[in-house]
């Protein structure tokens, strides 16, 4: 099912009467969904992401704007008139019914032709289960089951009266970090399976983009950039989508550009074709740097983290935003603790110029 | 666990606690137990070096006293038609409380004044509404009737003696019956109604997006998530409904019983005080200890039953 949010916008009424402060949650929301995508809805927190998701379920009305699902206007329709299914954070399994009166539970609430034999709905629900891969714990309660198996039942609730639209809101937040890893790729894999278009609300970037067709980065409440993660990552358009994605993160300077020449405190370490000059903000990638003793680039070098596969050196340089910069390079290259200084060169299509007051980015010719 | 040797300061924090539970509260449950078994124990004969056999003379005399049955039957029939009762309306009001909005504080607050209310004082509030003697307009005391009377009869009812001279019996539980739920019902929605508050929010979430009819969400969710709130309500109200005393005795005074009846709407407890003036501790203690182990079998029913039934 094809998504279509139209110029959605949710604004909070001033909690506080005697300001009348608004909160504007969500501002101007436009973007289509293709059907059959796993979508990312990305920031941090406060963002509007989750309030997006809970409009698009019907929880929550928008002050304005319209929702789509394919050609029919959902915007007034009740949550259970939408043919959604929703996976809470905290997952909401009713903590008295075991696994497989949970998963019953949303098929006993229909009625008239939709209404379903005991078989039949048996037999739903077991699909629902098999695909989750909880088959075999249907009769097991909630507090029985570690989290990860928790959050599998939440999702066949929520597949199993086949929904048209499926939203999880931060769905392995609660899961430790191995469980994470795991689970991701199973949303992924019941995605696919099921061909259902997905909504997803995370604040974990890596999350996002691992398993995203398509990524949405928001800050308070504006959409900021949407595109396909490694788009988005190789480029984004500001600063704030540049700092927010990738880990480690993007090191960034304070820069000015002379006769399209970029200097880093008094060093010129690249040229940029057709930037005016100026002050700017320079993001570079970790994975940018190239240890070259007679790169422009002069750092001070702190510590080398030998990660197996890669190296990340941890210098320091005057023009630095950051304590410290952070570059990713291959492991194989040795460098000598003892010397105090190491130079880089700049790989130029991973170095990102922001204007410094709207830190918007600034493009140039990479040759 | 408390390092050892910081152990000493704990019992010296504890010691007021303890040394005042021993001498109010453990001393005469022992006490009480000693009492039972000493039979025909009379405190005024006590004080002049009397001794008393060891026996269950004092528990034989209670189940042979008259009134006994009288009082057992009282005081059951009331628990079992008041804590149900009481329990269903307290459930209903708090889930109405509980779903609006505005004006909550202030019926919250109206709906808890019979908590904060002496009960005497309520039952003779009750005992006047029901009244058939009362005031005619002109000032002059005749058969009119109490404002309970007045609905019945503004209705086209025939009027009803609820409480006075040659009244029902029946007539009169239906009155300790309104009395009892009414003055229960504070407490227990105080209860439900901090047990609804703390149920997630996305527990209805979850059944609104799988559009759940009101009346399953109530029975499906509601009550059960409620049931700890509810067990502990029904439990303290069986306990609270055969310590019945003090309600009779706001509404019928000290004889238990409409005039020209006395005692026919005795209770347990107003049996074991019936016995104190008399000095008849002992009889009085045997008959504690029957009480005592009634509420115990009840509560280990219900202990029992809400295990089976209660959620968590």
């Amino acid at each position: 099912m094809r998504v279509v949010l139209q110029n959605l916008t949710k604004i909070f009424p001033s909690r506080n009467k005697k300001s009348n402060e608004e909160v504007v949650a969500v501002n101007d929301f436009t973007f289509e969904i293709p059907d059959g995508k796993l979508i990312g809805l990305l920031g941090p927190s406060g963002c509007g992401k989750s309030t997006t998701l809970y409009m698009i379920s019907g929880l929550q009305k928008p002050t304005s704007g319209q929702i789509l699902f394919g050609d029919e206007d959902v915007t007034d329709l009740p949550t259970e008139a939408r043919g959604i299914g929703l996976v809470f954070q905290n997952y909401a399994l009713y903590p008295h019914m075991t696994v497989k009166q949970n998963i019953l539970f949303p098929l006993q609430n229909l009625k008239g032709a939709d209404k379903l034999s005991k078989e039949e709905m048996m037999e739903r629900a077991y699909n629902a289960a098999k695909l989750v891969q909880i088959e075999d714990l249907l009769d097991r309660k909630p507090s029985e089951m570690s989290g990860g198996q928790q959050q599998r039942v939440a999702i066949a609730r929520a597949l199993v009266k086949m929904p048209r639209v499926l939203l999880l809101d931060e769905p392995l937040s609660n899961l430790d970090a191995r469980l994470r890893l795991q689970t991701r790729e199973e949303i992924r894999r019941i995605q696919r399976e099921t061909g259902i278009t997905t909504i997803f609300v995370t604040h974990d970037q890596e999350e996002a983009m691992s398993i995203s067709d398509m990524i949405v980065v928001m800050k308070l409440g504006v959409v900021q950039q949407i595109g396909a993660p490694q788009d988005v990552y190789d480029d984004p358009a500001n600063l704030f989508v540049a700092k927010f994605l990738g880990t480690p993160p993007i090191n960034v300077f304070e820069g000015t550009v002379r006769g399209e020449k970029l200097y880093l405190a008094e060093d010129c370490v690249m040229n940029v074709p057709g930037v005016a000059d100026q002050d700017v903000f320079v993001g570079i990638r970790p994975e940018g740097f190239e240890v070259n003793p007679n790169g422009a680039m002069r750092c001070s070098l702190n510590n080398v983290e030998v990660m197996g596969r890669d190296a990340s050196v941890v210098s320091e340089h005057p023009a630095s935003v950051n304590p410290v910069v952070r570059s990713i390079i291959d492991s194989d290259i040795r460098l000598d603790l003892s010397n105090k200084n190491v130079s880089f060169s700049l790989k130029a299509h991973k170095v990102f110029l922001f204007n410094k007051d709207t830190e918007e980015r600034i493009r140039f010719e990479v040759r | 666990m408390v390092d050892s040797k910081q152990q000493w300061k704990a019992w010296l924090y504890l010691s007021p606690a303890i040394v005042l539970l021993l001498i109010f509260t453990v001393w005469p449950i022992i006490n009480t137990v000693r009492l039972a078994f000493l039979e025909g124990y009379n405190a005024l004969e006590a004080t002049w070096g009397a001794t008393y056999n060891v026996g269950i003379g004092n528990f034989i005399e209670v189940l042979n006293y008259k009134d006994f049955l009288t009082c057992l039957k009282n005081t059951v029939l009331l628990t079992f038609l008041t804590v149900p009762l009481s329990t269903l309306l307290a459930l209903l009001i708090a889930v109405a409380l509980n779903s609006i909005k505005p004006l909550q504080k202030f019926l919250q607050t109206i709906f808890f004044l019979p908590y904060v209310t002496n009960s005497i004082a309520i039952g003779m509030v009750f005992a006047a509404m029901f009244n058939i003697i009362g005031l005619r307009p002109s000032g002059d005391v005749a058969d009119s009737w109490g404002i309970i009377n007045n609905i019945i009869m503004f209705f086209g009812g025939d009027p009803v003696n609820w409480i006075n001279a040659q009244s029902s019996y029946a007539a009169n539980m239906a009155v300790m019956t309104v009395y009892i739920v009414w003055n229960a019902l504070p407490f227990k929605i105080l209860i439900l109604l901090g047990g609804l508050q703390s149920i997630n929010k996305q527990y209805y979430d979850a059944a609104r997006v799988d559009g759940t009819p009101r009346r399953r969400v109530f029975t499906r969710i509601t009550v059960p998530l409620l049931s700890p709130m509810l067990a502990y309500v029904v439990i303290t109200g069986f306990i609270g409904g055969f310590k019945e005393y003090s309600s009779i005795v706001g509404i019928f005074g000290e004889k238990m019983g409409p005039v020209g009846d006395p005692y026919s709407l005795n209770t347990m407890v107003g049996y074991i005080y019936e016995e104190l003036p008399e000095m008849n501790y002992g009889v009085a203690s045997a008959a504690a200890l029957i009480l005592f182990v009634i509420i115990l079998i009840v509560t280990i029913i219900n202990g029992w039953v809400s295990k089976k039934r209660v959620h968590f």
